[in-house]
């Protein structure tokens, strides 16, 4: 190739990078501006703060299916696991088990759920889409035997301070869950950019024959990636049950699709190796904004799913376009 | 038929790739093209095929003046172009490769299977070949996939058959009856362009030889009337010495011992090499000596024997465990084993050592990027910076990136497969020239070969392997090319 050429590529390199990075960006900030001008009430603190609630739920499972999408694998049993591991929660609150205990129980579980997603994944050399297409089905067939098809709910789970403060509390005039989501979004970015961990995830999803060559132990990482994943979809349920005060034997049905909308809204390419923590927080805001905005608007909820299937195909194809150029 | 190329040039931008080149190929004879990689000879001939347009010069056809827009007009006209990348469907069958695109049709748009085979047969034929035309071609070797290839140009009734490395990933079995189509297409009065970096087969098959360098024709020569010496000389513009730089071993300690190796590829395989030794691994392809690494490395499962690092036995059950005892790998596959070739060099480069950078659980960025700079200054990588794709560098300049994350991983014992292969002369220079100075400073390297001369010409002892059996093990200096073709064949040497 010529100097010109490659300087030439570079360029274009360089700028489909920038597009990579910023775009999700500018998509954000162009929304923000178009909801809030078509509707003052957007920028109502209280309205950003609610927005910021909603968005931590979705946030925390995108955070764990973008670790899964940079392996190249994907995970559709998180919505189930939400659902699963919240019914857990909040039965062990019922049952009277401290609070603070409940809730590790019920993460924990989501862990093991996730743990057991890799196993099936990585020794069983299952796809991943299959894998946990399976495990969907069974936790959420699981959730609704253990619920008995009932949300799980009563006055010790509505009247447990700290149980409703988890999912519902205010600190300094800021939501509890938007704490959550801030520290584990520090947590798995410096987990994915600053330690050996991330590089050996992103080493697995660019070519994971070659990963093993270099010594990752490709079994183990995706193990653990899934057991991220499970974990934080089981913070996510926490959250759920706790803002609900109950325990709905349908609830995170089809989380699983705003987590991946807001992994590859956030730029992460579906076949691995490509894409950044940070893509991800702004695709979550990003479908957070559509969700409320839309709310505002008054728009139905019918069209509303329209409208975000839309935003998300041309997210991409414009990404489509970059990689091509 | 004739083909002229005449006062050709080509730019990308601001760059001339080819300055005012010709170069002549006629029916009946095999002109070899040689030149390192980078010196125009791609372009040329996809200038000659219609892939690209040149800026100047003209191209003659028996004498007229003619233009390709496209490859398809180019194929039209007589010119078949077999490219070094066979882009064959894997799990479709044969004929359905062949007929890619170009299916024959009866009635009611229906494939007309029965044509399409006798065709297809016909084609083979001249080729002496036979094959399962539903077999998924896959399943075929590569040497057999080439020659479907070459079978699909003749179907095309292609004059001028143009060959992109033709013999990189056959066999010598394969090479020869390859050979013998060359030899026979050539007397039926095919013109063929050969493209190959391998100095012997040049001298084997070609009957005229126009060496590139730089975007220009250096030298056209008739075989018979120049040399190696010659050759290489025209290709990096000076002389090269020896092609294979001196080796001046001092040996150490053993520090690789295996001895009854076995799974189901190998049997018994008993070897050690030395600190500051280079022993060269020769045999057939399929031969085992591969798959006898791979186990060594944990990448595949063994069944019996033992591993001894530095005097200790160890039981390698991954490839992390053998990297931790100082053991590297070169693949033999760089782009699906060796390298990831969307990220970027630093990422490629530290990863065998990249638990080596943490600090308090976080990766040390400053020293990770100093080691990286470092091997890529050291190894003497062509790119913009540790940022480049690796993906986005040359064969060789590929090939030093695996070498720089062995290098830097501090393997004491490293074993190379294949490590010159698909590199052009220069930077095999430089490989050889890194092994020197590792072995200098203790590093025991086994490097498994299929080019005797390589073998021959750059290592202290050789071990030759003959259907999963290590035959022996000998001195270099003791070796001939026949010795060890005889021990390669599984005969033996009195």
């Amino acid at each position: 190739m010529s100097n010109q050429t490659e300087a030439e590529a570079k360029k274009k390199f360089s700028f489909g990078d920038f597009y990579k990075k910023l775009g999700p960006m500018v998509a954000l900030i162009v929304l923000i501006v178009l909801v809030s001008v078509l509707n003052f009430s957007f920028l109502d603190p209280l309205n950003l703060l609610n927005l910021l609630r909603q968005v931590s739920v979705n946030a925390l499972i995108a955070f764990g299916m973008e670790f899964v999408i940079l392996t190249g694998g994907i995970d559709l049993s998180v919505g189930a696991i939400v659902a699963l591991s919240g019914a857990f929660t909040a039965q062990l609150v019922l049952a009277g088990v401290p609070t603070l205990l409940s809730l590790l129980i019920g993460m924990l579980t989501g862990a093991i759920f996730g743990a057991i997603n890799g196993v099936i994944i990585a020794y069983g050399k299952a796809a991943p889409f299959i894998a946990t297409l399976a495990t969907q089905t069974i936790l959420r067939g699981a959730t609704y035997v253990f619920t008995k098809g009932n949300p799980i709910t009563g006055t010790k789970m509505s009247n447990n301070f700290g149980f409703q403060f988890f999912g519902q509390g205010y600190l300094f005039g800021i939501p509890f869950p938007v704490y959550i989501m801030a520290i584990f979004y520090i947590c798995a970015y410096i987990l994915l950019h600053r330690t050996t961990f991330g590089r050996k995830t992103y080493a697995l999803g660019g070519n994971p024959k070659a990963a093993f060559v270099a010594g990752v132990k490709n079994n183990k990482m995706i193990i653990l990636i899934y057991t991220i994943a499970g974990f934080l979809s089981a913070v996510a349920g926490a959250i759920l049950t706790s803002r609900l005060a109950s325990a709905q034997p349908d609830a995170g049905n089809a989380y699983e699709m705003d987590a991946i909308a807001a992994v590859v809204l956030g730029g992460t390419s579906l076949a691995g190796g490509k894409g950044r923590m940070f893509g991800t927080l702004i695709g979550a805001l990003i479908i957070g904004v559509l969700n409320n905005g839309m709310n505002l608007l008054g728009i139905s909820s019918f069209y509303q799913q329209i409208v975000k299937g839309i935003v998300i195909l041309v997210a991409v194809l414009l990404d489509r376009k970059q990689a091509k150029a | 038929m004739q083909i002229d190329m005449q006062h050709i040039s080509k730019s990308f931008g601001s760059n001339e790739v080819l300055k005012d080149v010709n170069f002549s190929v006629k029916g009946g004879e095999v002109h070899a093209l040689m030149g390192e990689n980078g010196a125009g000879k791609s372009t040329m001939m996809n200038i000659l095929t219609g892939l690209l347009e040149p800026n100047s010069g003209t191209i003659l056809v028996d004498g007229k003046e003619t233009h390709f827009d496209n490859a398809l007009e180019a194929e039209q006209h007589g010119i078949a172009f077999i490219h070094q990348e066979m882009n064959n469907f894997g799990e479709m069958p044969v004929l359905d490769n062949m007929f890619l695109n170009k299916e024959i049709k009866k009635g009611f748009g229906l494939i007309d299977n029965a044509k399409m085979k006798t065709i297809a047969q016909k084609a083979l034929d001249q080729l002496d070949m036979k094959v399962d035309f539903s077999q998924p071609i896959g399943e075929l070797s590569v040497g057999q996939q080439q020659m479907i290839e070459i079978a699909k140009s003749l179907m095309t009734d292609a004059k001028i058959i143009i060959m992109d490395e033709p013999t990189a990933a056959l066999t010598q079995d394969e090479i020869q009856k390859l050979f013998v189509v060359i030899r026979k297409l050539r007397d039926q009065g095919v013109g063929l362009i050969y493209i190959s970096h391998r100095m012997e087969e040049l001298f084997e098959i070609a009957d005229r030889v126009t060496v590139m360098r730089d975007g220009l024709t250096i030298n056209t020569y008739n075989t018979a009337d120049t040399n190696v010496k010659q050759i290489v000389h025209d290709m990096v513009g000076r002389d090269m010495g020896d092609f294979y730089p001196e080796r001046h071993p001092k040996y150490g300690k053993t520090m690789l011992e295996v001895s009854g190796l076995t799974n189901d590829k190998f049997k018994d395989v008993s070897f050690s090499v030395r600190s500051g030794e280079v022993l060269a691994f020769s045999g057939l392809m399929g031969a085992g000596r591969t798959e006898i690494m791979r186990a060594i490395f944990g990448i595949d499962k063994l069944d019996a024997g033992t591993i001894k690092v530095d005097g200790k036995e160890l039981v390698i059950k991954n490839p992390n465990d053998a990297i931790s005892h100082n053991v590297g790998f070169l693949t033999e596959d760089r782009k699906t084993e060796g390298l990831i070739l969307d990220a970027t060099l630093a990422d490629n480069i530290d990863l065998p050592s990249i638990d080596g950078f943490s600090k308090h659980g976080l990766i040390d960025e400053k020293a990770d990027k100093d080691f990286v700079d470092m091997l890529l200054k050291r190894l003497n990588v062509k790119a913009n910076g540790r940022d480049d794709e690796a993906g986005s560098l040359s064969g060789g300049n590929q090939q030093k990136v695996v070498l720089a994350k062995w290098v830097g991983s501090g393997s004491q014992v490293l074993i190379l497969d294949e490590p010159t292969r698909g590199v052009d002369v220069g930077a095999k220079r430089e490989i050889y020239d890194l092994m020197n100075e590792l072995t200098d400073r203790g590093t025991a390297i086994i490097m498994v070969s299929s080019d005797l001369d390589e073998v021959l010409g750059f290592s202290d002892k050789i071990a030759v392997v003959y259907e999963g059996h290590l035959m022996d093990v000998v001195d270099t200096k003791d070796a001939t090319q026949e010795s060890i073709m005889t021990l390669a064949t599984g005969g033996k040497n009195e």
